[in-house]
């Protein structure tokens, strides 16, 4: 069993409520931190590195100088402008896609394409069980292949049920956490921007096996806009399962390193305790 | 002049501190989160004029083909996959890089213009929008870019994050704006997107958003010796305003936050002139 936490847009609570969830579970063993450019979940857990390694999920091209000619044919068929004549070859690699095609015009053999390191995958031991992650080197590209190496780092571990953290937005590093999961718990938050991107995540899930349920964050910032997205919700037949008051304490939980539920007297702690007991009768665990 | 504004973590307040500075400093706003575009519910534009970005996409004339697989060798993003009698497409995977058409040898491909997204731009304002199930925002972002080039000083909001969509929004601008929030969170991807702007020798600035109170984050401006341009304070009025989806200078007091910080992004973009 995989569940993913998603929202579209950023900052509406994702990290808050996985730490509780993975807090409050007894059989999710392996969690799972989809969001390689902003890897947040490890720092809500005490947790202890078991092993590291780096990934390489991009190509770049590289110029051996002394056989490049100065034929320049290279620089005419990169279609991503990373490639400049000046005397000599400069390869500009923030935007080179490592596609390679200026390998096949290069009649000297002076190009070559060159594994690049794009991130640092990590498994942590927690108290329960295992985090996988990574970090993400600054600016590479191929955020959706680190996720895959992620999520296959977790599925190695063995059949077990898994918690995934989700990253913003609709695009690759998304498709790559969603991909292959059961169910999806959307957080959003009572917000026009919250609503706007909520459709657009919940539009693009339909095309994965994927069930979802809706989790309102902060809902009483404005009731108003929370019960429209309980009212879209009731038209796309989506259950909403939690309405999470605002609540202070969230960002003294967040700074102090400690899920949400650890806080007897949090507001927004007990919603969410009552939100991941819906969740674990309707999936069944 | 084009000033980006970005951040590392989501939901820290790129688009609000794009939207009511473009609006205080009469400058356009170009929204690059294609993923998820925001800035048209605070800024309303009307009549705009509607784009489709299209990628490149190899197509193979079965009749030519000689089942070489060349074309498969050649693909570094594994789109195309050689059968026994046709060689398919994952239109998905592919960059629309051509690398396939010039390794091909029988003259079998040519290309088509697959739709991918769409930019609308409209006085002083401009955004693009992926297409659900559509991996790539890269080439709507360079393209919007392109396309929004008359609009003579513009705030760039990038998407979240500090991946290769990040740089695209980043890449040639005069100067970025970093919007964090003093959480943990906050700090610990703030210090990404420093590493990012700093890779790519653009002069930048920090504003905190939800500001309560001197914190760790403000500890670690001082001990870097980033330039902070300013806090907006944290009240339920301003979640109000930001809800109904309305710009937060349209209250006084944050009317007062954005010029201060106006008043010190301009000062910044002064010295860096000298």
């Amino acid at each position: 069993m995989k569940v993913v936490v998603i929202s579209g847009k950023g900052g509406t609570g994702k990290t808050t409520l996985t730490s509780a969830y993975a807090a409050l579970s007894k059989s999710v063993t392996v969690k799972v931190d989809c969001d390689v450019d902003a890897s947040n979940l490890h720092l809500m857990f005490p947790t202890k590195v078991n092993h590291t390694y780096k990934f390489s999920g991009a190509k770049v091209i590289q110029v051996d100088e002394k056989k490049c000619m100065g034929c320049k044919k290279c620089v005419e068929v990169c279609r991503f402008g990373a490639l400049t004549f000046n005397g000599g070859l400069i390869i500009d690699d923030l935007k080179c896609e490592g596609c390679g095609a200026c390998r096949w015009v290069c009649k000297a053999s002076a190009l070559s394409l060159c594994k690049e390191i794009t991130g640092e995958i990590m498994l942590e031991e927690m108290e329960k069980g295992f985090l996988s992650r990574a970090e993400m080197i600054s600016g590479q590209e191929g955020s959706g292949k680190l996720v895959a190496a992620v999520r296959e780092q977790a599925d190695d571990i063995g059949r077990m049920n898994q918690l995934l953290d989700g990253s913003p937005g609709v695009g690759c590093s998304v498709i790559a956490s969603v991909t292959g999961t059961d169910y999806a718990v959307v957080v959003t938050e009572p917000t026009q921007s919250g609503i706007e991107d909520m459709k657009r995540v919940l539009e693009l899930i339909k095309h994965f096996e994927v069930k979802p349920f809706v989790v309102i964050n902060k809902y009483d910032l404005n009731r108003k806009k929370a019960n429209d997205v309980k009212k879209l919700c009731l038209e796309k037949n989506i259950e909403v399962i939690g309405e999470i008051p605002f609540d202070g304490l969230v960002k003294e939980a967040i700074n102090q390193g400690m899920p949400i539920i650890h806080f007897k007297e949090s507001i927004a702690g007990q919603a969410i305790k009552e939100s991941f007991e819906i969740l674990k009768e309707r999936i069944g665990v | 002049m084009d000033i980006v504004v970005l951040s590392g973590k989501g939901g820290t307040g790129k688009t609000t501190v794009a939207t009511n500075l473009s609006k205080v400093m009469s400058y356009a706003y170009v929204d690059c989160d294609v993923e998820e575009p925001n800035g048209y519910i605070f800024l309303k534009p009307e009549q705009s004029t509607e784009m489709e970005v299209t990628l490149k996409n190899p197509v193979i004339d079965s009749g030519k083909c000689v089942h070489c697989h060349a074309c498969v060798t050649s693909c570094e993003y594994n789109a195309l996959v050689g059968l026994l009698d046709k060689i398919m497409l994952f239109e998905e995977l592919c960059h629309g890089c051509g690398a396939c058409q010039l390794v091909c040898k029988a003259d079998a491909m040519t290309e088509t213009e697959r739709p991918i997204g769409e930019i609308r731009i409209s006085e002083g304002f401009a955004m693009g929008l992926l297409n659900l199930k559509e991996p790539m925002g890269g080439p709507i972002i360079s393209d919007l870019k392109e396309k929004t080039n008359h609009f003579k000083n513009r705030f760039i909001d990038a998407p979240p994050g500090t991946s290769c969509s990040v740089v695209k929004s980043v890449e040639g601008s005069d100067f970025a704006i970093l919007v964090t929030e003093p959480t943990t969170f906050g700090l610990h991807d703030l210090i990404k997107a420093v590493e990012l702007i700093e890779m790519m020798k653009i002069p930048y600035g920090v504003i905190i958003n939800r500001y309560d109170g001197y914190s760790l984050m403000d500890e670690y401006l001082e001990y870097k010796n980033i330039l902070c341009l300013g806090n907006i304070p944290f009240s339920r009025k301003a979640a109000k305003l930001y809800s109904e989806g309305s710009l937060l200078i349209e209250d006084d007091s944050y009317k007062n936050h954005f010029m201060t910080i106006k008043k010190n992004l301009e000062d910044a973009l002064e010295r860096r002139t000298l």
